[in-house]
């Protein structure tokens, strides 16, 4: 396993210092710190609105903070240029939208795009990355199928498997499991998790299921309004205090009986 | 970076992307997209031979190709060359224009529906050509402006001043497609108004006059407006073909487009001033030709393949349908209509089937 990534003990790749995200005047997130070390696998977790989306297309330079900086490598990222980055930190979005008729194998080649140059428009690299990448998100089969006529799962495997073929050090992927069922929320989170154990990436993933991000995740950070509240193992986010304190849920917090990570048993919803 | 090697067996047919090589060249292509164009460049040159035979003094294919090349009788290469050749070669510059830019904006608008016409580009040319027009005659100071520029140019001003009022009104840190689309009607609409405004105020022959333009015509057309069009489209077509691979990526939406690498505002910057250019040079020579921007790159997916048109498909494709357009217009009929008549009565119906069959989703 990688090192704890208890700041200090890891270098840090991407880090927020004091950010403050808004959307024309309306602040979402205020002075918001945050470190990513190399190798972690971070989960964000949140309710609804709480700005997790928000924050993390501020880590990906997708938005620009109007307060604090994003730091990758410790430079500014709003510094380097997009190309630059996109050679090292790689994004899905919540939402990705995939134009209609483009096959998976168009999809995935789409992600060597900042590594081609207007003349070198596609190597034996490029090729080779590509093919691994498919194979590796066992989408090989289904390479020549438009994405539209995918299934959910299959869908977000075939983003995956862009991301994958961008070839960065660095992973954010928003709601990587939104509308699959369990059986691939499981197979998108191994597959993420292998991204981190056998490839090594730096992974943060917004995830609503607590219990899969306790037992994928290095690391979670809880975020209620904006605020970045509780950050730490899924041992000491996932209590039943912090539980009532950002879901307003009231739970029992019990040993996963297969990993022994937490496992939240929700009672009843609390309202103030 | 390299990725290790895959931990699972390696499906037998992911098959290699065919590439072309060049040196340090390299492009990958698909089998459908280079044979489309061959065809349709076939169909194209076969069709003007034929319409450059057909008129009041018929001429063989096997004479007008002669006379392509330099032999035959002085007054074949006289008729070919001299009277029917600039008719034909505007025809051709035209369509190729319209279709690139159509192709253009549609990728770029994420909208099959998008095309010069709807954005106002035409629109505002309109009113560039119609104030001539009307105006001309009228020795007032902004006509004597006006005239001096000529139709063609006050036609290109229109259509770039309209363009750069669009720009400036979707313009929001970037463009988004959609709000695009939508000041672009906004602002074709207004356009509209002007024209009606101007031809009300004009004597009844310049009326005629600047509706035959408004139709898009070809009668007329010669070297004068083939020559400006050619020049434009030695640089705006390899801008166009220049802008494709990064169209490829813009096509996901800005924000998985930046996370690809693209200055995502400076792109769009770029392939909206290369189609509005084309489109402005194009209906500057022929006036607003309808239909073709929009249809033309809709069949070329179609026929291609693949997730947005092709731009160099589109472009063959268009010349194609406004050459045999004019054909159509020139001889098959009693009397002798404007081409836009034409395209519009074939690309009208075309564009209703496409509504109707949609299975591609069309969203404006
Ligand atoms: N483009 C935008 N313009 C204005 N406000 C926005 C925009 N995007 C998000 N917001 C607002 O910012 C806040 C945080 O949104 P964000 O998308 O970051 O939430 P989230 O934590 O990702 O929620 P979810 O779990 O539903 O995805 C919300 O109140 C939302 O309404
Ligand atoms: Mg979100």
């Amino acid at each position: 396993m990688t090192a704890l990534d208890t700041p200090g003990t890891a270098q840090v790749r991407l880090a927020a210092d004091r950010v403050r995200l808004a959307y024309g005047d309306k602040v979402v997130v205020d002075d918001l710190d945050l470190q990513l070390t190399d190798g972690s696998f971070t989960a964000i977790v949140g309710p609804n609105g709480c700005g997790k989306s928000t924050l993390l297309r501020a880590l990906g330079r997708l938005l620009r903070p109007t307060g604090g900086s994003v730091l990758l490598d410790g430079r500014a990222i709003t510094s380097r240029s997009t190309r630059e980055v996109a050679k090292v930190l790689g994004m899905l979005p919540q939402t990705p939208l995939a134009p209609e008729g483009l096959t998976v194998a168009d999809l995935v080649a789409r992600g060597r795009h900042p590594h081609q140059s207007w003349l070198q428009q596609w190597s034996s690299d490029d090729e080779a990355v590509v093919t691994e990448a498919l194979t590796w998100t066992d989408m090989a089969d289904l390479a020549d199928a438009p994405v539209d006529a995918l299934s959910g799962g299959q869908r977000q495997r075939a983003w995956i498997s862009m991301a994958l073929a961008q070839g960065t050090d660095l992973l954010l992927l928003d709601e990587p499991t939104t509308y699959l069922d369990l059986a691939h929320q499981v197979d998108v989170l191994e597959l993420i998790a292998r991204l981190h154990t056998e490839r090594g990436r730096t992974v943060a993933v917004v995830l609503h299921d607590l219990n899969l991000a306790a037992r994928y995740a290095q690391r979670l950070v809880a975020m209620k309004d904006g605020v970045l509240v509780a950050s730490g193992t899924p041992e000491e986010v996932l209590t039943e205090q912090l539980l009532a304190e950002v879901f307003e849920l009231e739970a029992r917090v019990v040993p996963d009986p297969v990993t022994g990570t937490p496992m939240v048993i929700p009672v009843r919803r609390l309202r103030r | 970076m390299t990725l290790a090697a895959p931990t699972r067996t390696p499906a037998s047919h992911a098959r290699p992307r065919r590439t072309l090589r060049l040196g340090p060249v390299s492009a990958t292509y698909r089998r459908r997209s280079l044979v489309v164009p061959v065809l349709v460049l076939l169909l194209l040159l076969l069709v003007a031979a034929l319409s450059l035979g057909r008129g009041d003094y018929p001429i063989s294919v096997p004479e007008v190709l002669g006379a392509l090349v330099g032999t035959g009788e002085d007054t074949v290469r006289f008729i070919v060359l001299d009277l029917r050749a600039p008719r034909v070669a505007v025809a051709v510059l035209v369509g190729l224009a319209l279709g690139v830019s159509g192709a253009l904006i549609q990728t770029f608008a994420r909208n099959p529906l998008a095309s010069p016409d709807v954005l106002g580009v035409t629109g505002g040319a309109a009113i560039g050509a119609v104030s001539v027009i009307v105006l001309g005659g009228s020795g007032t100071t902004a006509a004597g402006v006006l005239g001096g520029l000529g139709l063609p140019a006050a036609a290109l001003l229109g259509g770039l001043v309209m363009a750069g009022l669009i720009f400036g009104l979707a313009w929001q840190s970037g463009i988004d497609g959609y709000r695009l689309v939508l000041v672009g009607v906004g602002l074709s609409a207004m356009a509209q108004a002007v024209v009606s405004y101007l031809l009300t105020r004009s004597a009844l022959f310049d009326a005629a006059a600047a509706n035959v333009w408004l139709t898009g015509s070809l009668n007329g057309r010669g070297w004068d407006q083939a020559l400006p069009l050619a020049l434009a489209l030695l640089v705006l077509l390899p801008a166009a073909l220049a802008t494709t691979r990064v169209l490829g990526v813009l096509q996901f939406g800005d924000e998985t487009a930046r996370a690809l690498g693209v200055r995502v505002p400076l792109a769009q910057l770029a392939v909206v001033l290369v189609a509005v250019g084309l489109a402005a040079f194009a209906v500057s020579a022929a006036g607003p030709i309808q239909f073709v921007a929009l249809v033309v790159p809709q069949i070329a997916v179609r026929l291609t393949g693949g997730s947005r048109p092709p731009l160099l498909t589109s472009g063959l494709l268009g010349a194609l349908l406004l050459t045999a357009s004019d054909l159509v217009a020139r001889t098959a009929l009693p009397e002798t209509f404007p081409v836009g008549v034409i395209t519009a009565v074939v690309g009208a119906p075309y564009l209703l089937w496409l509504l109707v069959r949609g299975r591609r989703r069309s969203t404006l």
